[in-house]
């Protein structure tokens, strides 16, 4: 693979996405795994389903990646997500990020899973043992049009 | 043409992953009229816009050629 940020309809393998970060002028690297959970507000779920818009999804991974570059100059960020059918603990996404001190590795890490939440075309669909629905507004915010991108965002490509 | 994408349940209402429309609308609120006009899609006005892989307002131009995305509130990670 030999994009930084993608897309996949198979399985995670994790130190595909660490090998994208290692480099010696970093002394921390730190990954942020997302796993298919069981319970959500008492509810068992039995799968999920992701869909993506790939081509859009893969460009907006990468600006989220630019965006950390800019917060952080240091760090080297990749990401991978998966779509199709997920099992429980199958891997969603993974992120890498590598930077020479361990502060800012975590920090961009936490910041590239809440721009996937927000900016990322990329859609769960639950599938409970009665019944389905795709998921949306994961942030809870009160009205979704409060989480439109800002023109800010819009032209950071 | 215009190509219009649907995703997540916007695709399962309308029961198609794309559709092609002529491009005799100027802007991408003209557009959704349209498809509201034919199709029920009572999600509509919840999904953001996205243009030729960007995501814009619903004041932006289009015309033919272009690809039109209704995005629903992403759930990724």
């Amino acid at each position: 693979m030999a994009k930084d940020f993608w897309i996949t309809d198979q399985p995670i393998n994790l130190n595909d996405c660490i090998a994208k970060v290692v480099r010696t002028e970093a002394g921390a690297i730190n990954t942020f795994i997302g796993t298919v959970r069981e319970f959500t507000k008492g509810k068992r779920t039995l799968f999920l389903e992701y869909q993506a818009y790939i081509a859009m999804a893969e460009k907006k991974l990468c600006q989220i990646g630019n965006e950390i570059s800019e917060k952080w100059p240091d760090a080297k960020t990749a990401i991978v997500h998966r779509i199709g059918r997920l099992e429980l603990s199958d891997i969603a996404v993974v992120i890498a990020v590598s930077t020479p001190h361990r502060n800012d590795a975590f920090a961009a890490s936490r910041y590239a899973i809440e721009r996937i939440k927000e900016i990322v075309p990329i859609w769960k669909k639950e599938h409970w043992e009665d019944g389905t629905e795709w998921i949306g507004d994961q942030k809870e915010m009160v009205s979704y049009m409060d989480n439109l991108p800002t023109e800010e965002e819009m032209k950071n490509d | 043409m215009i190509d219009v994408l649907f995703f997540a349940e916007l695709r399962e209402a309308i029961g198609k992953e794309k559709i092609s429309v002529e491009a005799d609308v100027v802007s991408v609120k003209e557009l959704k009229a349209k498809l509201l006009a034919t199709y029920q899609l009572e999600n509509l006005d919840n999904a953001m816009i996205a243009v030729n892989e960007e995501y814009q307002t619903e004041e932006a131009k289009i015309a033919d050629g272009d690809v039109v995305a209704f995005i629903p509130p992403v759930s990724g990670g």
